[in-house]
């Protein structure tokens, strides 16, 4: 039987959010989907995220905001980060209650962050199912990917 | 008779008490100042006895400046009102001619670091906040514990120095809503006496103890008396009052849940005697609440304070000497630590006598587990180092297990089937018909 890799990644939240229940959720989420998991914890500032991302060097980051601030902490975060040449291609997702405007501003959003740079954005009802197919083609990838 | 307007919190919601009301208070902050403005203007309006909240933006909360002022630019909307920034003459503006011997203001903003935003209230005018070096560290930053101390300790000198015969600061703790949600009373109990005690040994003379409602509400209501026991004990020689939050975890996602849930918690203010009430709104799960949402709220709180006073329920407080004896152990190992209190609550932290389940701050212990148990009630698996009675230990958690438990409260008034009952009777509440 071939050994199978854990793919890796890791879970915060960006730089104004305090919420952790989200944060803690998607840590135990991608856990179960077979992923080792860095949690970074609340109000994560744009350095010290990047920083983790080149250090672990993780196959997914997963970013989550729930205070209203999300997407413009995130678009920042990731015009940033896609700037980092080893982070140019890193996939990367983004969700939760990222505006103050709640679900109307959510096509906006998504179209905004994607052109930012992020992989996918989950937000509204079936974010979380949506995700999982996600994180799974991921971890899929990764596993197919090993010699 | 005075002539200028007396500042002190304090006094209106002990004023209210003695004419036999409960206070009720939004959470409420905009970005706008013209609508910041109106807000308060419209609570203080209110036929009902009300105080005002100008809650702070994230960005603000964590002295971001320059993100703030790049999302303002950009015509993004805050998640609160940006205190130190908006400048003192804006701030006077907003709140000119609202405050009187029945109607103050509160700035809530959940900071480690506070003191720009305390000087920015006090240029204004301003004396009531809420806050405490853990309260505000652990749930909301990554900042270590000993600076929040030292930060706290400073803000606390700060408003202490305006005490006069016109203003008598208020300082709330936030340590009754620990994480929001799933943390047990005992523990939320202690550290609100805790920085209680730690708001008067640096000169604060009116303060209030924060407690929010949780899982069940009997031990709830048991949590109340033990907290307003032990202020008696811990504090009796300066101005404190009882504050309720409505439930701080995971809101119903319906109108009609949501309003149950509120209704819950007026009876519990009335039931716990309680001085002030923190009251959601029904748009709680889904966006910041509009001015009208929170009034609507607030004259619904009145209503039901109202009706939970005529329709008193029988009830019992079996496990009043429990909780009392748990927190009260949990105070004194602390204090026992250093008589520095803020040295003691660090020190408290280090030895894990103070421990908040699924706190992810570096500086919190990160040992005790809490569960909701089969009968709605919330209990330790794991109590780590804290001197209390071991729980049976921790349990593996999954995805699930986690949301059932955030989701207990909500989906319990949301009328789905919780995983346990969750024991209290609606429907007694009001005239009206909630079922
Ligand atoms: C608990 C809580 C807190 C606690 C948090 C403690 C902690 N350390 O976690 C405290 C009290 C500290 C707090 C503070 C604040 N909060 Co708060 N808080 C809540 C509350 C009540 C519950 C959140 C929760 O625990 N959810 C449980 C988790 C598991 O669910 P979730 O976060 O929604 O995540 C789910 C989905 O969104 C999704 N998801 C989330 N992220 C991601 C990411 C990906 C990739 C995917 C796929 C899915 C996904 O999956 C999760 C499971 O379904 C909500 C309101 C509510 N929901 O009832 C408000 C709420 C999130 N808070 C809010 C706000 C504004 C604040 C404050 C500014 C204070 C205030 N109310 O004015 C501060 C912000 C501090 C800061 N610097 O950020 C607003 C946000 C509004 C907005 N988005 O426009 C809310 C909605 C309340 C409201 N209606 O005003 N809060």
């Amino acid at each position: 039987m071939p050994r199978t890799i854990s793919p890796t990644a890791v879970v915060s939240t960006v730089s104004s959010d305090a919420h952790t229940w989200n944060l803690i959720f998607l840590e135990l989420l991608l856990t179960e989907t077979g992923y080792r998991v860095h949690n970074v914890g609340a109000c994560v500032p744009d350095e010290l995220l990047i920083e983790t991302c080149r250090t672990r060097n993780p196959h997914l980051l997963v970013l989550s905001s729930v205070n209203g601030h999300g997407a413009i902490d995130a678009e920042r975060l990731i015009k940033r980060l896609r700037t980092v040449p080893e982070l140019a291609a890193l996939p990367t997702a983004v969700g939760g209650k990222l505006g103050t405007d709640g679900e109307s501003g959510l096509s906006t959003r998504r179209r905004r962050l994607t052109r930012a740079g992020f992989t996918a954005v989950f937000e509204g009802a079936a974010a979380v199912a949506r995700f999982q197919t996600f994180a799974r083609g991921v971890r899929d990838s990764v596993q197919g990917s090993q010699p | 008779m005075t002539t200028a307007t007396q500042q002190d919190f304090g006094g209106v919601v002990r004023r209210a008490r003695a004419r036999g009301e409960i206070v009720v208070q939004p959470r409420m902050g905009f970005s706008d100042p013209a609508l910041m403005r109106s807000g308060l203007a419209a609570v203080a309006a209110l036929k009902a006895a009300t105080a005002g909240t100008i809650t702070v933006d994230s960005y603000t909360r964590l002295g971001d400046y320059a993100a703030l002022r790049s999302a303002l630019d950009a015509g993004e909307n805050l998640n609160g009102y940006p205190l130190v920034t908006a400048g003192e003459q804006t701030t006077r503006k907003i709140t000119q001619g609202l405050a009187d011997d029945g109607f103050q203001i509160q700035v809530r903003h959940g900071s480690p670091a506070p003191l720009d935003i305390v000087r920015a209230m006090t240029d204004a005018g301003l004396c009531a906040t809420e806050g405490g070096p853990l309260s505000y560290c652990l749930p909301y930053s990554r900042l270590p514990a000993a600076e929040s101390v030292e930060n706290w300790r400073r803000t606390c000198e700060l408003l202490a120095a305006l005490h006069g015969p016109d203003t008598v600061p208020h300082l709330e703790t936030f340590g009754g809503c620990l994480m929001g949600q799933l943390c047990p009373p005992e523990l939320l109990i202690a550290v609100s006496i805790l920085e209680g005690i730690f708001f008067r040994q640096h000169g604060l003379r009116s303060v209030s103890l924060s407690y929010t409602q949780q899982t069940h509400h009997a031990q709830d209501r048991e949590a109340l008396t033990a907290l307003r026991t032990l202020a008696g004990e811990y504090l009796a020689d300066i101005d404190w009052h009882i504050v309720l939050y409505t439930y701080m975890g995971v809101f119903p996602a319906t109108a009609d849940g949501a309003r149950r849930l509120r209704r819950q918690a007026a009876r519990l203010a009335v039931e716990g005697h309680a001085d002030r009430l923190i009251v959601k709104t029904g748009a709680e799960a889904h966006r910041i609440p509009t001015v009208a949402e929170n009034t609507t709220a607030l004259l619904d709180a009145a209503d039901d304070l109202t009706a939970a006073a005529g329709n008193p329920l029988p009830g019992n407080d079996d496990g009043i000497h429990t909780v009392l004896h748990d927190a009260r152990t949990l105070i004194e190992a602390t204090l026992e630590l250093s008589r520095d209190v803020g040295a003691a609550l660090t020190g408290a932290l280090r030895r894990g006598y103070l421990d908040v389940p699924f706190c992810l701050h570096p500086d919190n212990p990160g040992r005790a587990v809490s569960r909701i148990d089969r009968t709605g009630r919330l209990t330790w698996l794991s109590v780590g180092a804290m001197p209390l009675r071991p729980g049976p230990g921790p349990a593996a958690l999954t995805s699930t297990e986690l949301l059932a438990d955030l989701a207990h409260v909500a989906n319990h008034f949301d009328g789905l089937e919780p995983r346990s009952p969750l024991p209290h009777q609606p429907h007694l509440d009001s005239g009206r018909n909630s079922q």
